[in-house]
């Protein structure tokens, strides 16, 4: 279990724990936060589930995978701390992870 | 009281449709039949980490259950809608219940292709388009050294591959000279043909089927030349038919699909189709074009709900895809028919390339393997007609990025 805030783009802050083994995404599908689109469920094919990594838990969602990169680079208002968020395994070191939602998907 | 809106089908499209209404602020009621016992899921794992045991059930549902109530969306799971009485603008269920409607939208799917071949109806042969399909599948496995696959489409494909990842022996039959030969080039379907013999598959390509073998249950399969290859599980992966009966029966405008414009209305302006059943003229493509994708599902429901709040937002896709067969990612914007010319990008010996396809120098598919960047770049380039430059395309050191500017 981790306890992880996403902060919409509106600045609404929604605090959810989210099962082990989960991903980032699927906890704010399985808990209606709303602003992650995730068409494809998962399948690192779409770039709709971006948010953005608050950056003092970088260290511990570790780097982007390469295909993760590369769909980011085609994705709109991409920053450093950009991340596919079907593609960060939850876990318990990221208990107390915080992300930021983009103004919109894709 | 209004009727609201009543959606028949509770897959990606009828869900998605229900969402958009609800996110654009319709008030009126909206009721979510589907005959299926489980929640709206997604299907694509069905034949990748679901089957592979990668990922459980519980990891498919598209919502969690308190969405429905939340949203005010009547989910009625495990009821199957009989027929449609368009005068009386009710649907009627199999158990006689009349549901009236305002707005009906089809988002029935369709049924997975059984073919007609002797044995087809024995013990032990299956199909694949739902969870229920899977787990029948899925079960079979456990108990079983050896797999047929007859049809080396998308899911034959991806079944071939979970398959092979639990350690079963799989062979699969396809009548045509390739892989994936109605959907892909005729390059990426031989790379993936050769892929999947790298990882043990037995592929036998331009090999009919004679008939499924056995007498109690099914044992293996009889090819046209005589042979016979023995399976514990015989798998039919030969496509998709659309289901438009409810729809052909209430006189809707049919063929291959139900007939819809680009705001998903049918031929009686009040009801609605959406997803894999529904044909649509593309503009794009200047043809009328029928999709089996999770992108059309979404998209095309979400141009339905639009429609019945009354704004005008055509629907008028690149189409996308993507398919997962072992360490491989396959990802297709556009469709490839028409094409007169072929440009290539990367090495496909070295795993990662994409294949571009012109008409008439104009961009108009891209099968990208591991290959992101330009799947990407080509989804915008296919939208904006692009004409990009072959030469620069073919050379890697040019970013894709490039050719958006
Ligand atoms: C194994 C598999 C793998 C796939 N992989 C991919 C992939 O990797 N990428 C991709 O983009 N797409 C993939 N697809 C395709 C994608 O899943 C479909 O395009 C998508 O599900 C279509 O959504 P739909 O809502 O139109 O139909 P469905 O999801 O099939 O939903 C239709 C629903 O309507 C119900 N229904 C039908 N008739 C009635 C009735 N009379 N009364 C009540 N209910 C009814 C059906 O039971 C079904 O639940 C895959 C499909 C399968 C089967
Ligand atoms: S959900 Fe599609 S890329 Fe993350």
């Amino acid at each position: 279990m981790a306890k992880i805030t996403y902060i919409e783009h509106s600045g609404a802050e929604h605090v959810v724990d989210v099962e082990t083994g989960l991903t980032v995404m699927e906890g704010a599908i399985r808990n209606l936060v709303p602003g992650i689109d995730a068409d494809c469920g998962g399948a690192c094919a779409c770039a709709t589930c971006h948010v953005y990594v608050d950056p003092d838990w970088m260290d511990r969602t570790g780097p982007r995978q390469s295909m993760e990169e590369s769909m980011l680079d085609f994705a709109s208002d991409v920053r450093d701390n950009s991340r596919l968020s079907c593609q960060i395994k939850v876990s318990g070191a990221l208990d107390g992870l915080i992300v930021r939602l983009p103004e919109q998907q894709g | 009281m209004t009727a609201g809106t009543v959606i028949i089908g509770a897959g990606q499209a009828g869900l998605s449709a229900a969402e958009a209404l609800r996110k654009r602020g319709y008030d009126a009621p909206v009721t979510l039949i589907g005959d299926e016992l489980a929640p709206p899921y997604q299907r694509p794992p069905l034949s990748k980490g679901y089957l592979s045991r990668e990922l459980p059930a519980d990891r498919l549902w598209l919502k969690p259950e308190s969405y429905y109530a939340g949203a005010a969306i009547d989910l009625r799971p495990g009821v199957r809608i009989a027929r449609i009485d368009r005068a009386a603008r009710c649907v009627v269920t199999t158990q006689g219940e009349l549901i009236a409607f305002d707005h009906l939208i089809l988002a029935t799917g369709g049924a997975a292709r059984r073919l007609p071949l002797p044995g087809a109806d024995l013990p032990g042969v299956h199909v694949l388009r739902s969870l229920a399909h899977a787990d029948a599948l899925s079960d079979a496995l456990a108990q079983a050294r050896s797999l047929a696959i007859i049809g080396a489409g998308y899911i034959g494909l991806e079944v071939a591959a979970s398959a092979r990842k639990r350690g079963l022996e799989v062979t699969v039959l396809e009548a045509a000279d390739r892989p994936m030969s109605r959907t892909a080039s005729p390059l990426l379907g031989g790379w993936f043909g050769a892929l999947h013999r790298g990882y043990g598959v037995d592929l036998q390509v331009s090999t009919g089927v004679a008939a499924i073998t056995g007498s109690h249950r099914a044992d293996g399969v009889r090819l046209m030349d005589g042979e016979r290859i023995e399976a514990d599980v015989v798998l039919i992966a030969a496509g998709l038919t659309p289901g438009v009966e409810l729809a052909e029966d209430a006189g809707l405008a049919c063929a291959d699909g139900i007939l819809v414009d680009a705001h998903a209305r049918t031929s009686d302006p009040g009801i609605y189709a959406i997803g894999d059943v529904a044909r649509f003229d593309s503009a794009l493509y200047g043809r009328s074009i029928r999709l089996e994708s999770v992108q059309n599902a979404i998209e095309q429901g979400r141009a339905a709900a639009a429609a019945i709040c009354g704004a005008r937002a055509p629907y008028d896709p690149v189409p996308w895809f993507w398919s997962d067969q072992y360490a491989i990612k396959l990802q297709i914007a556009g469709l490839i028919d028409g094409a007169d010319r072929m440009v290539r990008r990367g090495d496909p010996e070295e795993g990662a390339f994409a294949l571009f396809h012109f008409r008439n120098d104009v961009l108009i598919a891209c099968e990208a393997v591991n290959a992101a960047p330009e799947f990407m770049a080509a989804q915008r380039l296919i939208a904006a007609r692009a004409r990009p430059d072959p030469d620069r395309l073919r050379d890697v050191t040019v970013a894709m990025r490039a050719f958006l500017s």
